[in-house]
């Protein structure tokens, strides 16, 4: 097992000349581009890690002379807040790794999908978008950026429905095939990254890949922004590099009662503390696109799981069987557990039902719900029941 | 052409075709809720996965295309218990009164439970933690959420076929259902009744509104005289309610058992098709003649057939200003209904009061349509009930008549004849072919200049036709139209028609006449026609109209006997003032959401 412990790291917000760096990028060809990210071995960080360089190849591939490049900034992951600071802070680097990424997939056109609470962000992007289109003018790119609000719905960071959203439909996930990088948003060939993975793009261009092959491990390269919260004395939004275990990032953010952590959000996994030290965060571990959530042992797993449920309850988009009737008897069926109504074999059946949702739900979001009750369930079976 | 395995099996196929399509090849069963062949595809039932070697989950195999070298797997381990799981949780959503449902053995999801859910169910019962509601509120059908599945297959009748989106997906998780706009009743909404959402649904979440229990008072009541109409489509197609392969013609036998129903009289809605066209085809070329000649222009064309009441209804609503453009005759039921309680009650001596009028119908906006404030011609409701062509097979089976060996009967007189003009009037394109096999021969004297009076240009499946008839040798009363060329639309199913509108509205429809309805197919593809409804069953339901057409002794509406007389008799002449007292109508403005 390759780890490399905790360290802190300062790339996504660290102080670069954006021109510098655009001007480099400008001067380089698509394929260049491309095959700086494939190098780097850079995974998305909105929790997927599907590999950048590829998305941004398939795109590049298409024919199609309209394209699209979309930042994902509906970041509603309970727990994560890590884009929501990427943007305040370094806004500039994140429309700059669009315009980056546009020219790598020949795409004329961004957009940013903003999450709808953020909305108070957006007076301060528009003057910061303002000369970014600007300079990128004077740099030569023929690059556009246009902002779009997300209404609150979690399903709509799903890049599919995303996609709907945009064009002002119901935000649904829809059937793959086809995938975004042939016909995405107006169906149109679309790369669509998460808010870090662009400036992390635009990163890896500034230093080089080689720079950045250096941290984290073979299958998780680079650092990651964390958004730490729960019971911890220091909550709060922390760059560290890739391939640490649980326990050196519990030692480092726990309170010294930590009992869990849940890793990746809702959707992602609850580990419990006789696994911290085997579990590294990163692809090859438990995967996260930021949220780290700390328990400490006044904490009611059962309460835990409730909520998880009860939000999934709500933000299924509904259209699919497995999830949105999924998470209703799932929610309903530990309630009954709970209350003695049922028995606690029940909560077996319940397993197999998460196992079904997990290959039978058309997207992401069905198909991660059995990820925390199951590592929940699996690790804090007691607490369910009793 | 693509290459793949499916369960071990090899197949070719197109490209762009579905593991499902690909699997039927091979005779392959995949279960399906959401897939139906008329509407896009949906995949969100989950009911049809299968399992793709190396891929990470189950594939919806409806939603995805082959690829060279897929293997496939239909009925692993994985699938099975997915599967199961889906069918499961649908039910445990859904409220299972299977014996009271009037779906009951016609329910997509039942035959599912009966393959994969029998027994005693794993998950708990949901039904009590929605607040389902059902919605009475239209005269024609009936929409229960406690049956629904949400599968769309109705919001993507609604907004594919029909161009109405009356009804769409409102909320989201546990809270999704399938709504109207603000969550109006559907009496209140821009619906036009026209029931395509009904025949696609697989369960009992949407039916028609049944008046059967209401006409077996009225047959049983002694002081009623119960006289009954039947369209020309319910004849193709009852048959497939009864044991039919689609496409068998039943005429006969439907006569003989509706008199064994106890009707008192059974009458064919197709006389009165006739004198549709008599009154049709003389408005058309009375508007012709003003615009053409007098160069009135208040004269409105194209002038739009109102035959079918869902078409009239998306009129009022869409676009109200060409009220004006339709033709103002009732449609044929309507007509019938009208003369049921005033001509036929005075032939046959009867107290209108005392008639209850009852109408076989392959449609459920008939039921709006008798409803109509201004179907009251006759100092009554012209029409009492509307029954579906599946109604009528309820009531069959019910009587317990053994339809297959029944003895072929023909209507009873007075309003019963026919013509094989009126008979196609149940298939796309017929009503133009029925008014130019009339309208052409009052102008020039002659038949119209097709072989067998087959006006081969108006039909077919086509979404929109088109078709010039050029008019040359007109008699004398006609001679301002020698030499005119008549141009003639032809549009089926909402969506056509709203192209033939957009144009309209853009100045740039060239037509005089323009024939529309409201359903796929014609009538042949109406909301209340036998359920599964797909373009196979409708070309067989239109092949057996236009074969009854050929079959008939005459061919043209002003050639039935029947037609003669009532105006001899009683009407005087097409559009004389007593044609529009009874026989005509009006449109109203209605609101669009």
């Amino acid at each position: 097992m390759e780890n490399k412990g905790l360290t802190k790291v300062d790339i996504i917000f660290e102080k670069i000349d954006p021109k510098e760096v655009l001007i480099k990028a400008y001067k380089m060809t698509s394929a260049e581009i491309i095959q700086n990210m494939l190098d780097s071995g850079l995974k998305g960080r909105g929790g997927a890690g599907f590999p950048t360089g590829l998305k941004w190849k398939y795109t590049a591939a298409e024919k199609e002379p309209e394209k699209y490049i979309i930042c994902n900034a509906d970041e509603g992951e309970p727990g994560t807040f890590k884009d929501r600071e990427i943007l305040d802070r370094v806004s500039t680097k994140v429309h700059g790794g669009m315009a980056i990424a546009g020219k790598a997939i020949g795409a004329k056109k961004g957009i940013v999908y903003l999450r709808g609470e953020y909305r108070y962000l957006l007076p301060k992007l528009m003057i910061e978008l303002a000369s970014f289109h600007k300079m990128i003018k004077e740099i030569g790119f023929d690059f556009s950026i246009e902002y779009k609000m997300g209404s609150g719905a979690y399903i709509c960071g799903e890049e599919s429905a995303l996609f709907e959203s945009i064009e002002g439909k119901r935000g649904e996930p829809r059937n793959k095939p086809p995938y975004p990088t042939v016909s995405g948003v107006y169906n149109k060939p679309t790369s669509i990254n998460n808010v870090e993975t662009l400036v992390t793009a635009m990163m890896i261009i500034n230093h080089g890949a080689k720079n950045f092959t250096q941290y984290g491990t073979k299958d998780s390269r680079g650092s990651k922004v964390f958004s730490v919260s729960g019971d911890t004395p220091t909550p709060g939004i922390f760059e560290l590099e890739l391939g640490m275990t649980v326990q050196q990032f519990v030692t480092e953010f726990g309170d010294g009662d930590t009992k869990a952590v849940q890793v990746g959000g809702a959707s992602g996994f609850c580990v419990p503390r006789k696994k911290f030290a085997e579990t590294i965060i990163g692809f090859e571990g438990v995967p996260t696109g930021g949220s780290m959530k700390l328990f400490n042992s006044s904490r009611s797993m059962y309460n835990v799981l409730h909520n998880y449920l009860d939000f999934f309850n709500e933000e299924s988009c509904g259209q699919c069987t497995p999830c949105r009737v999924g998470c209703q008897q799932l929610l309903k069926g530990v309630e009954k557990v709970k209350k003695g109504e049922a028995k606690s074999t029940y909560l077996n059946e319940l397993i197999k039902l998460a196992d079904s949702m997990k290959i039978a739900a058309k997207c992401g979001l069905g198909q991660s719900v059995g990820n925390a009750f199951k590592s929940i369930v699996g690790n804090f079976r007691e607490e369910i029941i009793y | 052409m693509i290459n793949l395995l499916i369960n071990d099996q090899k197949v070719s196929v197109k490209e762009g075709t579905t593991v499902l399509a690909a699997a039927k090849d091979l005779k392959i069963n995949i279960p399906t809720l959401c897939n139906h062949d008329d509407l896009c595809v949906a995949g969100n039932c989950r009911v049809c996965v299968v399992e793709q070697k190396g891929a990470r989950t189950l594939i919806a195999s409806c939603a995805t295309p082959v690829t060279e070298g897929m293997e496939i797997h239909t009925n692993t381990l994985k699938v099975r218990n997915a599967r199961k799981h889906v069918v499961e949780l649908l039910l445990s959503e859904h409220r299972a009164d299977c014996t009271k449902c009037y779906k009951n053995q016609n329910c997509e999801l039942q035959s599912l439970a009966n393959e994969f859910a029998f027994g005693e169910h794993v998950f708990l019962d949901l039904v009590e933690d929605h607040n389902y509601t059902i919605d009475r509120s239209s005269p024609s059908f009936i929409k229960d959420d406690s049956k629904c599945i949400r599968c769309q297959r109705c919001v993507r009748t609604c907004s594919e076929l029909q161009y109405i989106s009356a009804i769409s997906v409102a909320n989201k998780g546990s809270h999704q259902k399938i709504s109207s706009f603000h969550n109006r009743p559907m009496s209140h909404v821009v619906c036009t009744n026209c029931g395509q959402c009904v025949n696609r649904c697989p369960t009992g979440a949407l039916v028609e509104k049944t008046y059967i229990d209401q006409v077996w008072d009225a047959i049983y009541d002694p002081d009623k005289h119960v006289v009954v109409q039947t369209a020309p489509a319910v004849r193709v197609a009852l048959g497939e309610d009864l044991g039919y392969d689609p496409g068998e013609r039943v005429t006969g036998k439907m006569v003989n058992a509706l008199r064994q129903l106890g009707f008192n009289s059974v009458l064919d809605t197709d006389f009165s098709a006739d004198l549709t066209i008599m009154e049709e085809g003389t408005e058309l070329l009375v508007r012709l003649k003003k615009a053409l000649v007098d160069g009135d222009k208040k004269i409105s064309l194209p002038m739009f057939t109102s035959c079918s009441p869902g078409w009239i209804k998306f009129m009022e609503h869409k676009y109200p200003e060409f009220l004006p453009n339709l033709s103002t005759c009732k449609s044929p039921q309507q007509m019938f209904g009208a003369l049921a309680k005033t001509y036929y009650a005075k032939k046959r001596n009867l107290d209108p009061s005392k008639i209850v009028s009852v109408s076989i119908m392959p449609c459920v906006a008939k039921k709006f349509e008798a409803d109509r404030p201004e179907m009251r011609a006759s100092g009554y409701k012209d029409v009492d009930y509307v029954l579906t062509t599946r109604e009528l097979a309820v009531m069959i089976k019910q009587a317990g008549i053994d339809f297959r060996n029944l003895e072929d009967s023909n209507y009873d007189s007075i309003m019963g004849d026919s013509t094989g003009a009126a008979v196609i009037f149940g298939a796309t394109g017929g009503v133009m072919e029925a008014a130019l096999r009339t309208a052409y021969e009052i102008v020039t004297g002659r038949e119209v200049p097709f072989g067998n009076l087959e006006i081969t240009p108006v039909r077919g499946m086509e979404g929109v036709k088109e078709a010039t008839i050029k008019i040359e040798g007109c008699v004398d009363a006609w001679k301002f139209l020698e030499g005119a060329e008549l141009k003639v639309a032809i549009a089926h199913g909402l969506i056509n028609a709203n192209k033939i509108m957009k144009l309209t509205r853009e100045g740039k429809a060239p037509y005089h006449f323009v024939e529309i309805m409201a359903c796929p197919g014609g009538c042949i593809g109406g909301g209340g026609q036998p359920i599964p409804t797909n373009i196979k069953i409708r070309e067989k339901r239109m092949k057996a109209i236009y074969a009854e057409d050929v079959h008939m002794v005459r061919r043209k509406s002003h050639e039935n006997p029947d037609v003669i007389a009532i105006y001899n008799d009683f009407l005087e002449k097409p559009n004389s003032h007593k044609s529009h007292e009874l026989l005509h109508t009006h449109y109203v403005e209605r609101d669009n959401y």
